[in-house]
């Protein structure tokens, strides 16, 4: 039974990487595209988590955290290239 | 016993996660605004991806028995960076002149950001002011 449940649930989470690539592909600014680039990333760590469970192995939890570390990172630098216009400061500010 | 009762926990549990983010996805196709739509985004993928990792974290531990530091330090690492990108994310729409929802009513942050501009001059917001309305 539980693993009926757990390919339910890889069918809804690939539903909602779909969702987000509708507001990646047409979002208006640049920020829901990032938006939408963080919910696709947190949604694949799941898929991972999942998968992992379904296989029985865990062998693939150093992507879980490879993948988190990444999301972060590329929102972060993302976000701050939008509000300031470099992503490292200069220190003649 | 302990294994059914285990095995269905842990159904629940993924399932739901599950759920939440079909529901962020949504929140984020259909919301009007760039806020509301990091709201939708930030809050319930967060609370899903952590019940779905929590729910792999006891599937490991009663099942395979090896208790893995790996999803425990994941568990934290979402929980604490999630928001974080959140509320960049958000600062950054704001300041570079996003507007919001035309029926939303109260902006509070306006008034503040006029007061730091008056303060400050116009040299750190020159970004804000050039790029304009998209």
């Amino acid at each position: 039974m539980m693993d009926m449940m757990l390919m339910l649930s890889l069918a809804l989470l690939s539903l909602g990487i779909l969702g987000s690539v509708y507001r990646l592909i047409k979002g208006p600014s640049m920020n829901d595209r990032i938006i939408a680039l963080d919910t696709i990333g947190v949604i694949l760590l799941s898929i991972v988590a999942v998968l992992s469970m379904l296989l029985r192995t865990f062998a693939y939890l150093d992507i879980i955290l490879l993948i988190g570390i990444l999301t972060f990172i590329g929102t972060t630098a993302l976000a701050r290239y939008i509000e300031r216009g470099d992503v490292i400061e200069r220190t003649n500010d | 016993m302990i294994n059914e009762i285990g095995e269905l926990l842990i159904g629940l549990l993924v399932l739901f996660g599950a759920v939440l983010s079909v529901v962020s996805a949504f929140g984020l196709i259909r919301l009007p605004d760039v806020y509301l739509r990091s709201h939708a985004a930030t809050k319930s993928a967060t609370l899903g991806v952590l019940l779905i990792l929590t729910g792999a974290f006891l599937y490991f531990m009663i099942y395979v028995e090896h208790t893995s530091a790996k999803l425990i330090l994941g568990i934290i690492f979402v929980f604490i960076t999630s928001p974080v990108a959140g509320h960049l994310n958000g600062r950054a729409a704001y300041r570079s002149g996003i507007p919001m929802w035309d029926k939303s009513r109260f902006d509070e942050l306006r008034p503040v950001i006029q007061k730091e501009i008056e303060e400050h001059g116009l040299n750190r917001q020159s970004n804000t002011k050039t790029r304009g309305k998209q």
